[in-house]
């Protein structure tokens, strides 16, 4: 550090160039590096001269600044400290592509980190200059600004409106079918972010008209690019039922759910969780979920997917689509989700996450479940917390029904029934008595356990005449 | 006068009486007086008594009255209220019914309505299959346009390499490294080598004596259209070249032999003809006739008339 930093005050252009494209690799590699170029104040003569020289060294200071910021955010507040801002920012307005490209590189890795410095990023003024880089027609810089006003507007609400008073929606808008695939990853991670924060916004996201376009994006070949319009998708769903209604109507959930049978892995999971929002606002829009074949998809999800934060979304989502009416049930209960749920819940290695949520969902599910056939195999398996709930159902569902009773009995039902031991007084007491009234009482005395000892012992204590 | 002689014996005996009785009476008098004004007082007082509950009677039949009176017209306003309270609940009641009617019919027809949540699931279904097929299309489509490009890609690589080795290509005297006489047809790079022109090799740049700065001609000349031209006077004995170019376009003169077409005779003829046909109306004159008539004499017989 301390050869190269004489080095960058020589003569010859190219030598200083040179040297600032060797610590800027330096400061890439590694953290401690990169504080070791922080400490040998090296940052403000960087600044100092992105004023003034051409247009290599402009590149190369601003890839030191760059590699410098990205470790970390204390090194991205030493960057910001050294007045790199301002520099950057007249470098963005610049002629030339590839410094504006550096500069805006730098500044999103500045900006990324936390909200202050996001903060002091918009307040040097950089957001409409990047709004300007990204109308530019160079590939490659409209791909950095896009990821630097993501990079921004992640953080906060106050941030986001920053960039979409700019207007900055609408070019964003006009580049979704591009058809670079590194650029359609950035716009599309760029309005997601921005789209997260509140209704309004999002309201502004969809006014863009992205949405019958957004939707071609979700069968491009490049995964990452699914990924993130699934993730917009979500972000818009989260906020109301109206949004929700408006991408529904639009065949979004068709869309969504194609998506996930493509798929595989880590990138399912925005998918997963915008069909969990979109069930969980009304009843009307899960019914739409379960019409739309989202069901059956789910279920395979749960099936194939090894990770526990995808399982555990993937039954939070079937306990909002399921936990509505007895017809949202009935399809959660066809495709043969219940016994899974159960094992997941039961199971010593799934994370504290997936077991709450797999109990929540279960319960939410099976409350209004009366499809008894699904509910029947339950009784053998679940725990007692579970077995409450299924009992009830029983007891709901068998007092009307005459043709489910003698199921009931004829598929050993009954019998299981009568040997859960409950304490009286308790509600599964409660529920198993208001079982056992809807039969005569000579089977349940024939179903309950040790009835064949008793007939023995009256055999016993009968004295023939 | 027996009555009179009785009497005046009983003089001592009456006036002795007299004052004996007279005596009682001065004793009894104060009881007798107490005596007589409670009596009296008490049948003053059952007169006035009397009076009193005349009186009484009297006013407890004007209040009685009254009271009826006004109590009878509050009663008939009581009634009066009781009956539009009860007309009151009567139209509520049937209102409530109305209203139920009305509110079950509205939500089940427009606000829960089954029917148009049926066909709202069955329109999103049919939407839902279009998305689907549309964007299967488009998949589809982008797959083909991305293979394409691909293979034209690959093709314009075989197509260069081809052209870079243009001298493999087979002559007559000797078979070349891809078309084997042991094949029975030429390899594919064989066909391309003969179908691809060759390539442009562009030799090395000359050096220039001012390699940085070129000197923008462009600029001072006025007419940029029509480049200048290299030489200013012919060169050689040449014609002038308005002469030659009069000689070129001159036009062509031919000689009246020459103009005349070789049927030129029948045609004058057939144009005679022509016109005698027009124009002769009479065919024979007297001119005609006599010269006619003395060619064969033994016409002259006969005068014409």
């Amino acid at each position: 550090m301390s050869l190269l930093r004489p080095l960058l005050l020589d003569a010859v252009p190219t030598i200083q160039q040179t040297a600032a494209l060797a610590l800027g690799r330096l400061a890439n590699y590694n953290d401690d590096l990169a504080e070791a170029v922080v400490k040998g104040d090296i940052l403000p003569q960087l600044v100092y001269s992105l004023a003034e020289q051409n247009r290599f060294y402009k590149k190369a200071a601003a890839f030191v600044l760059r590699a410098v910021a990205k470790h970390s955010p204390e090194l991205a507040q030493a960057v910001v400290d050294c007045g790199a801002l301002d520099a950057l920012v007249v470098s963005l307005e610049e002629f030339d592509p590839g410094v504006k490209e550096a500069a805006a590189w730098a500044i999103s890795y500045i900006a990324r980190h936390n909200a202050q410095l996001s903060q002091a990023v918009v307040d040097a003024g950089v957001v409409p200059l990047l709004v300007l880089c990204i109308q530019e027609p160079e590939i490659a810089l409209k791909r950095v600004a896009a990821s630097a006003l993501s990079d921004i507007a992640k953080h906060s609400p106050e941030l986001a409106q920053t960039i979409v008073d700019t207007g900055a929606i609408a070019h964003l808008a006009q580049m979704i079918l591009n058809p670079d695939a590194k650029l359609k990853r950035q716009v599309f991670s760029a309005l997601s972010q921005i789209a997260k924060h509140s209704v309004d916004v999002a309201e502004m996201v969809v006014e863009a008209e992205i949405f019958p376009a957004a939707l071609v994006c979700l069968k491009d070949p490049d995964e990452y690019v699914r990924k993130n319009v699934a993730t917009l998708i979500r972000e818009i769903t989260k906020h109301t039922p109206e949004l929700s209604q408006i991408i529904v109507n639009m065949g979004g959930v068709a869309a969504v759910i194609d998506y996930l049978g493509d798929s595989k892995g880590n990138v399912r999971l925005p998918g997963i969780m915008m069909l969990g929002y979109v069930a969980a606002h009304s009843e009307n829009l899960a019914m739409a979920v379960i019409v739309s074949k989202g069901v059956p998809q789910l279920a395979i999800c749960l099936e194939e997917e090894q990770e526990d934060h995808l399982k555990a979304a993937t039954a939070w989502a079937f306990g909002q689509i399921g936990r509505h009416t007895p017809e949202h049930a009935r399809a959660v209960a066809v495709a043969n989700v219940f016994p899974k749920l159960v094992n997941l819940y039961l199971d010593t290695e799934s994370s504290e996450d997936l077991q709450v949520k797999a109990k929540k969902a279960l319960k939410s599910v099976l409350q209004k479940c009366t499809y008894l056939p699904a509910l029947e195999p339950l009784l053998y398996e679940a725990p007692s917390n579970i077995l409450k709930h299924v009992i009830c159902q029983f007891s709901k569902v068998l007092p009307h029904d005459s043709k489910a009773r003698r199921l009931f009995v004829t598929s050993g039902g009954l019998k299981k029934v009568q040997e859960i031991k409950a304490e009286p007084g308790s509600a599964i007491q409660e529920y198993i008595n208001a079982v056992n009234s809807c039969y005569p009482e000579e089977i349940v005395r024939y179903y309950s356990p040790g009835y064949s000892e008793t007939l023995l012992e009256r055999i016993e204590n009968y004295q023939p005449v | 006068m027996a009555r009179l002689v009785k009497l005046y014996s009983q003089v001592d005996h009456i006036k002795q009486q007299y004052f004996i009785r007279n005596r009682i009476a001065e004793e009894n008098r104060q009881k007798e007086n107490e005596a007589a004004v409670r009596i009296q007082s008490w049948f003053r007082g059952c007169q006035v008594r009397a009076y009193l509950s005349h009186l009484h009677k009297n006013a407890t039949l004007i209040q009685k009255t009254w009271r009826g009176f006004t109590a009878r017209v509050l009663f008939r306003q009581r009634v009066k209220t009781a009956y539009f309270i009860m007309k009151m609940n009567f139209y509520n009641k049937m209102a409530v019914k109305i209203q139920q009617r009305w509110r079950g019919y509205y939500v089940r027809k427009y606000v829960h309505s089954y029917y148009a949540r049926k066909r709202y699931l069955e329109g999103l279904t049919r939407t839902n299959a279009h998305i689907r097929r549309d964007l299967e299309e488009f998949a589809e489509l982008q797959r083909k346009e991305r293979e394409r490009i691909t293979l034209e890609k690959e093709e314009q690589e075989k197509n260069i390499q081809a052209q870079r080795f243009h001298f493999l290509l087979s002559t007559k005297q000797r078979p070349g490294v891809f078309n084997s006489p042991f094949r029975a047809e030429p390899d594919e790079m064989e066909l391309r080598l003969r179908k691809v022109k060759p390539l442009l090799v562009r030799s090395a740049p000359k050096e220039r004596k001012t390699p940085d700065i070129v000197p923008d001609l462009s600029n001072l000349m006025p007419n940029r259209e029509r480049l200048p031209p290299i030489h200013k006077k012919p060169q050689g004995p040449f014609r002038p070249a308005l002469e030659v170019q009069q000689q070129r376009q001159r036009p062509l003169e031919p000689s009246l032999r020459v103009a005349t077409s070789i049927t030129a005779l029948e045609e004058a003829r057939e144009e005679l003809k022509r016109q005698e046909w027009r124009t002769r109306v009479i065919d024979q004159t007297r001119n005609i006739q006599i010269w006619n008539n003395m060619k064969f004499p033994s016409i002259f017989k006969h005068e014409p008339n």
